[in-house]
């Protein structure tokens, strides 16, 4: 499976709904917990990484040391126990950790002399430094509006790779292929109905029901894992009308 | 994992949005627009291969408010069939759940957008006055649109002029609307709020924006703030033309006309040569206002009256 981690989420299940990490992640429970900081690196060491890349100017090495070592502290030292929903965002929150922590970075790197004990093998940091190639930064972008642009595209890259799992288990890869097909390939949006049609073998109403199928499966899971990712039902709202134009109140 | 450009980005935002038109006679095509309460798409009519603009509601509606604040919006539209109302062709209810009517779908810009294009002053006024004329008309079936504004308005390839967007519309209690319309409601009632402010700050009058009992006077001090827009434009203003609209957007409702059909009838009298109420005039310029307006007749006249003298002169002689 081309999975650039696989810390994020035991089997690429989320639970259903109303879960939210920051709960789990203050929860007695060893394993709630655990999956708590699983689903947060999941969704934030490519953001983090290039954060530090771009923002503080290191080379990938040291970025990659640091990503890691910011993820081991916050595992370390409850980072997230700090966090008040009420006062900021959860990715303010953590952007803001982040230039703490780099702030900080030569007792940082200190730390990482004398334990270095936190490895987290699995992260695929060639793939995020060939993203960052890719890239094109607007020149006008704060470091805080690429920091949030980083965040939605890892949280979309988890739900596309998501919807796929979960298209495939079900048989559908033709609705998944149809997705990928319009809204995530260049000039997919240039074939009508009636040539996508003919290409896949179906009829162009089949086309207008799978594609709904699967755009409404992924706004589900985008808005699922939103759910998870933010500190209070305020910043769920105020995330989902940033993310998707619209207000959301899931089933 | 695959790589999402900024690009594809963009298109799985709004898609995620998308309405779900599955198993509808409609296709989406694009989007045309957003609004408070949700989204405008350009969707094909398959049943009769037509192009159609569709409007969704878009945000969380736990309590049904936004759902029936559209149905509302439809059916309030449905009865005003005008030239200058938007027609509505259809109404229902999506797989994704979500309320949605389609409409005419308008090819043409808003006024805003449009309003460089009309050179003379007497091009924008006759654009205003069939502005006033849709607006009357709902008027007089008890009807406020309480959101009128150049955005709102628009211009078609041959002229036409359709006032769109009558989601903050109110229904006025003591009108005599068509049996069909839906029920009275107050200005901060229900179906009409969801947390927005009514109306736009610039077009909205001032009792509007204190929330106080509105009559067809607030549209009436919209249309003056139109007009004024209007005259923002090209060449310098006539006087009569300014007076019409400081008289429409008074700060006091009883100094305002009492209608937008006296509003048009104003601008009318304007385009005619004849005077407006809005602005008394001396009596010199009303009698060289008369003088131009009946020249013709008054050379007849004079050309009449020199013969005549000229012909008893010389049967004089």
């Amino acid at each position: 499976m081309p999975d650039d981690t696989q810390i994020g989420g035991r089997n690429g299940k989320f639970p259903a709904t109303r879960w939210s990490l920051i709960v789990a992640s203050r929860s007695a429970q060893a394993e709630e917990r655990q999956r708590a900081l699983d689903t947060l690196i999941a969704a934030y060491w490519k953001p983090v990484y290039k954060y530090i890349r771009l923002r503080w100017g290191r080379d990938n090495e040291q970025s990659k040391d640091l990503t890691q070592e910011f993820f081991a502290r916050l595992l370390e030292k409850d980072f997230l126990e700090s966090y008040d929903p009420e006062k900021a965002r959860l990715r303010t929150f953590l952007r803001v950790c982040v230039d703490r922590f780099l702030a900080n970075e030569e007792k940082a790197a200190q730390r990482l002399k004398r334990g270095g004990n936190v490895q987290f093998q699995s992260l695929d940091f060639e793939s995020a430094e060939g993203e960052l190639q890719q890239l094109e930064i607007p020149s006008s972008e704060t470091m805080d509006d690429f920091f949030a642009r980083e965040w939605v595209r890892s949280l979309f890259s988890l739900a596309v790779e998501r919807l796929r799992r979960e298209c495939e288990a079900q048989g559908k890869q033709r609705h998944f292929q149809l997705l990928e097909l319009y809204d995530i390939d260049e000039g997919g949006k240039e074939l009508t109905y009636e040539q996508v049609a003919r290409q896949f073998g179906v009829k162009a109403s089949d086309v207008t029901n799978y594609l709904a199928y699967a755009r409404r499966e992924f706004r589900r899971i985008v808005l699922e894992q939103l759910r998870e990712m933010t500190g209070s039902e305020a910043e769920f709202h105020r995330e989902a009308r940033a993310l998707l134009g619209m207000d959301v109140d899931l089933p | 994992m695959k790589f999402l450009s900024n690009a594809a980005l963009d298109r799985l935002r709004a898609a995620a949005d998308a309405p779900d038109l599955s198993g509808t006679r409609y296709q989406l095509v694009d989007k045309l627009g957003q609004g408070g309460m949700g989204g405008v798409y350009r969707v094909e009519d398959t049943a009769l291969e037509r192009k159609v603009a569709l409007k969704v509601i878009g945000v969380a509606d736990p309590g049904g408010e936004l759902a029936a604040r559209l149905l509302r919006e439809a059916r309030v539209i449905a009865q005003l069939e005008h030239p200058g109302i938007v027609p509505v062709h259809d109404i229902g209810t999506l797989p994704d759940g979500r309320v949605f009517y389609t409409m005419k779908l308008v090819q043409g810009r808003s006024l805003d957008e449009h309003v460089p294009q009309l050179g003379s002053i007497a091009d924008r006024l006759r654009v205003f006055e069939k502005i006033c004329e849709a607006v009357s008309f709902a008027h007089a079936h008890g009807v406020l649109h309480r959101d009128l504004k150049p955005q709102n308005i628009m211009v078609g390839p041959f002229g036409e002029v359709l006032v769109m967007d009558w989601g903050l519309s109110k229904v006025l209690a003591d009108a005599n609307p068509p049996a069909r319309l839906p029920g009275a409601i107050s200005n901060a009632g229900p179906g009409t709020g969801h947390g927005a402010v009514l109306g736009t700050p610039g077009y909205m009058a001032p009792e509007q924006a204190r929330g106080e009992k509105l009559d067809q006077r607030a549209d009436v001090y919209s249309l003056g703030a139109i007009l004024k827009f209007l005259l923002n434009f090209g060449e310098r203003p006539p006087r009569p033309v300014v007076a019409i609209a400081e008289k429409a957007v008074a700060e006091d409702p009883a100094l305002r006309y009492e209608a937008a059909q006296e509003l048009a009838a104003d601008v009318a009298h304007y385009l005619d040569g004849l005077p407006v109420s809005a602005y008394p005039e001396s009596a010199p310029t009303r009698i060289w206002r008369w003088t131009v307006r009946n020249r013709a007749w008054l050379l007849l006249i004079l050309a009449y009256a020199l013969m005549r003298t000229l012909f008893i002169l010389w049967r004089g002689k």
